[in-house]
């Protein structure tokens, strides 16, 4: 294993963390649906305890992300995170609120009210798909900060929006709201999927915010990617590691590596028979699973598409020289080799979370389930 | 580096706020690690027995468990990215070998803990109790894990070992992963912490069983687990003592001055005594260069020379001989502070240098002895930052005090489980039970302690003589991080009172036996 290889191994370990993440925000999607699908205090309660199996694989992807972007690429770490400062703690601020307002919401002495913390899981809901999204957007068009390497190397913000300026580029909050939609879309997927309640299927409550959902999705969506496949990307000499701007960018980085390009469609089919075979079909509850693949497919070719290839994947606005490539940001070949031989793990963590999952999700979520189960949100 | 550029007040707020993040934090994971191990035996006396009894004891203490472990989770990842938020430059320097630690806690520990634990909760009606069982263990072994895994991280923090400093990337760069997963302070650290957090987890159970016997309501129940925490707890007690003695001995090998602070030790020697108690005043650093010993000091005669070196003639330096540079019993020198400083600032002028040399092609021989120069000063490059020698002592009546709390706290608890095991009638009285109950916030205030006592003692360091924490930090504005420190404070606080008040209520209400 070269160290080139490890750079790139542990670049796809990160973009598939981040697909996964992205997936798993259907908690969030379908948490931020909570008062339009559920119209009566026993429908929210569905709606919460059917999330509140999952919110903890979010959770634990999110804080995984990090972890494994930290040790790979430290250099991001310390730039994006110490200088996108205002941006990365109103991420951890909503999914904060949201860690709680499960446990605490239906229990007595819930000193807030359980309306309370269903709004702060609205509200997480909305900030965490919407953020994270933003944020992804900027590894195609940029940040605003300096890499300066003096008797340490230092990363700073070049201005005082500490990580806010990034709502501002209409690309950015174009992505950030795609995610959000499609965050939506997999959350009323799931929904679908788990409740089984004659009352919020009989009146369409689930399949009907898909509509709306997923014609803003798709219009958000398809025009980021026909930006970032007309757009200039940021690209890198692997020789000299100089930093340039080249024409088209992203559509020679899919046309070069057309695996990639097969994936895309792939996962843009798979994530589009998921939703419309799931609104014409409404016996048909797989939709989750195959909109789901599709995203985790799409997201992580995207992803992908801003690092390999001699990609810049986090580029600076501020200082072209300062971007971040895979090969000046990563930890040292030892500490990523030593990842890797941990990453083999992975394969042994996934199948007992498939199980555990399998077991829990063996019987649908209904009201007479919750009111038996000895513990219910 | 831009370091003048550092808002001064943003490394306090910086430091106010990662402290406050690890204070809460630390408020709800050792009742995780102590009353996960307990609701298990519980759980496994029903797998064993099939008595109904056992079961809605063990799914009475799952709830509390559960009640407790949501806010753990939300305070937890706020720490982890705080590493980058508030401290990037210290993110760079050291994530090649700090970053693994994290990123294996979350792909072995948590996905572990995440897993189980929803089957644990959700599960009871729809796996097997087998199945159950082994998730309920799963989940307390997923949070030990996680435990052991950020120790390490902070251990490496406290004693920097399996790595070194590539002048070519201006880091620190991993070269023994087992050194730094296997390091003797990470080992000690882990023991004595889960042990502190079990003693935690028994003081609970003991305490809340406690008020049922006061209540006379859930007899059976509050008896059984009484026992049940109280053995847990007594045994966790004894261990707890070895690995304090050993723990203090590590701290004394690799961090002497963390000692010095905990004992207000300003002029060390031989045949140490240990002090018990003395008139610090806690609101002022104390005047360490001119007293020899602080005032209307209680003692035991050679107890810390013991505790420090396993010899009660052996020889523990005070803050003055670290400042002023001493022999070690084995006839090594400690430099002093200024020499440290004259080196650490040599390795810095002369890395800059070596870039300089490097990026205009200079000759090989210039290139190699620039190297030399700065691979035999690289371990005091922290120093290079220092100004004073004040810089260098951490806030002795906060890691003093702290000590004593956090042994004085011990002693009461294996008390309070000598009582719980062989006179349990006493428990019963009305100030007994009581004072039972009141060891549950005495507990937290204990723990907490152990925590300042780690941590303040390292101060100024990041990592230990490595990097201080106004060179760690990021570039942000002081009013940035400010807010975000009130709003956290805010934030966790109005959550904690909602737990406290839930938790109350569950208590309230008591098992369903």
């Amino acid at each position: 294993m070269s160290y080139l290889f490890l750079q790139h191994y542990w670049c796809f370990i990160v973009a598939l963390l981040a697909a996964l993440l992205v997936f798993l925000m259907f908690v969030q999607g379908a948490n931020s649906l909570i008062f339009s699908i559920g119209k009566t205090a026993d429908e929210r309660r569905l709606i919460v305890n059917a999330t509140g199996r999952k919110w903890e694989f979010t959770f634990t992807t999110l804080v995984t992300f990090g972890g494994a972007f930290f040790a790979s690429y430290p250099l991001f770490y310390s730039t994006s995170f110490g200088g996108a400062y205002w941006l990365w703690m109103l991420i951890l601020f909503s999914f904060v609120l949201q860690a709680v307002s499960y446990e605490f919401q239906n229990k007595l002495g819930n000193l807030l009210g359980t309306r309370t913390f269903q709004c702060l899981l609205v509200l997480n809901g909305i900030l965490g798909p919407l953020l994270l999204g933003g944020a992804v957007a900027t590894f195609f068009n940029g940040s605003n900060f300096i890499v300066e390497r003096g008797d340490m190397v230092v990363s700073r913000w070049a201005n005082a929006s500490h990580g806010l300026d990034a709502l501002l580029n209409v690309w950015n909050l174009a992505l950030g709201l795609a995610v959000f939609f499609l965050a939506r879309i997999l959350g009323c997927l799931y929904l679908h999927n788990r409740i089984d309640d004659k009352l919020l299927h009989g009146h369409d409550q689930i399949i009907q915010p898909l509509w709306t959902n997923t014609w803003l999705f798709l219009g958000l969506f398809l025009a980021f990617l026909a930006h970032i496949l007309t757009c200039d990307g940021y690209a890198y000499d692997p020789e000299t590691g100089v930093i340039f701007m080249e024409p088209y960018k992203y559509l020679h980085n899919l046309l070069t590596m057309w695996p990639l390009l097969v994936m895309l469609l792939i996962g843009v089919v798979f994530v589009l028979h998921g939703i419309f075979w799931s609104m014409f079909h409404k016996e048909w509850k797989r939709g989750f699973w195959v909109a789901g693949f599709g995203t985790v497919v799409t997201v992580l070719v995207l992803l992908l598409l801003t690092a390999w290839n001699n990609t810049a994947y986090y580029p600076s606005t501020a200082d072209l020289q300062s971007s971040l490539t895979m090969q000046n940001s990563s930890s040292s070949e030892f500490t990523l080799r030593t990842m890797f031989y941990v990453s083999l793990l992975v394969p042994f963590v996934l199948a007992y979370i498939v199980y555990a999952w399998r077991a829990l999700d063996r019987k649908p979520i209904t009201q007479e389930e919750i009111s038996e189960s000895s513990h219910a949100y | 580096m831009t370091l003048l550029s550092i808002d001064p007040a943003a490394i306090d707020w910086a430091r106010a706020q990662f402290a406050l993040t690890a204070i809460y934090h630390w408020l709800f994971v050792p009742l995780t690690l102590g009353l996960g191990i307990i609701m298990s035996i519980m759980e496994t006396k029903y797998y064993r027995t099939g008595s109904p009894f056992w079961r809605s004891t063990a799914q009475y203490w799952q709830r509390l468990f559960g009640i407790n472990f949501a806010m753990g989770v939300a305070t937890g990842i706020i720490l982890e990215f705080e590493f980058g938020t508030n401290w990037s430059n210290y993110s760079y320097l050291v994530g090649d070998i700090f970053g693994a630690p994290l990123a294996i806690e979350g792909i072995v520990a948590f996905f572990m803990e995440s897993t189980f634990v929803a089957v644990m909760f959700f599960g009871w009606e729809k796996v097997s109790k087998g199945f159950h069982l082994a998730s309920t263990w799963l989940t307390t072994l997923g949070a030990t894990i996680s435990a052991w895994w950020i120790l390490v991280a902070n251990s490496w923090m406290q004693h920097p070992v399996g790595q070194q400093f590539n002048p070519d990337t201006m880091r620190n760069e991993m070269t023994s992963f087992l050194d730094v997963a296997l390091s003797p302070v990470a080992v000690d650290k882990f023991i004595h912490t889960v042990l502190s957090a079990w003693v935690l987890g028994a003081v609970f159970v003991v305490g809340v069983s406690s008020w049922y016997l006061l209540r006379k309501r859930h007899m059976e129940f509050a008896t059984k687990s009484l026992r049940v925490g109280a053995v847990f707890g007594l045994i966790s007690s004894a261990l707890i003592m070895l690995s304090g003695h050993h723990s203090a001995y590590t701290v004394a090998q690799t961090q002497p001055m963390k000692l010095a602070a905990m004992e207000a030790l300003y002029k060390g020697g031989t045949d140490q005594p240990l002090t018990l108690i003395a008139g610090i005043n806690p609101f002022q650093q104390p005047d360490y260069e001119a007293a020899d010993e602080p005032p209307l000091k209680l003692a035991v005669p050679y107890a810390l020379s013991f505790l420090a070196t396993n010899d009660v003639n052996g020889y523990v330096p005070g803050i003055r001989d670290i400042l002023d540079g001493y022999t070690k019993p084995d006839g090594t020198v400690e430099p002093s502070l200024d020499e440290k400083i004259e080196r650490g600032q040599r390795a810095i002028t002369t890395l800059a240098e070596y870039r300089k040399a490097k990026a205009e092609g200079a000759d090989d021989s210039i290139i190699n002895c620039q190297l030399s120069i700065i691979n035999s000063n690289i371990q005091y490059f922290g120093y290079g930052y220092v100004k004073d020698r004040a810089q260098v002592v951490p806030y002795i009546p906060v890691c003093f005090y702290a000590f004593r709390i956090m042994v004085g706290g011990g002693c009461l608890f294996v008390l309070l489980f000598l009582i719980a095991l062989w006179k349990p009638a006493l428990l019963r009285g009305r100030w007994m039970g009581v004072a039972a109950i009141f060891c549950i916030p005495i507990s937290y205030i204990v723990s907490e302690a152990g925590w300042l006592v780690a941590e303040f003692g390292r101060q100024p360091w990041t990592i230990q003589d490595m990097l201080p924490t106004w060179v760690g930090v990021s570039q942000v504005g002081s009013s940035a991080v400010m807010v975000t420190f009130l709003l956290f404070l805010i934030l966790f606080t109005a959550l904690l009172a909602v737990e406290i008040s839930i938790m109350l209520r569950a208590i309230k209400k008591g098992p369903n036996t």
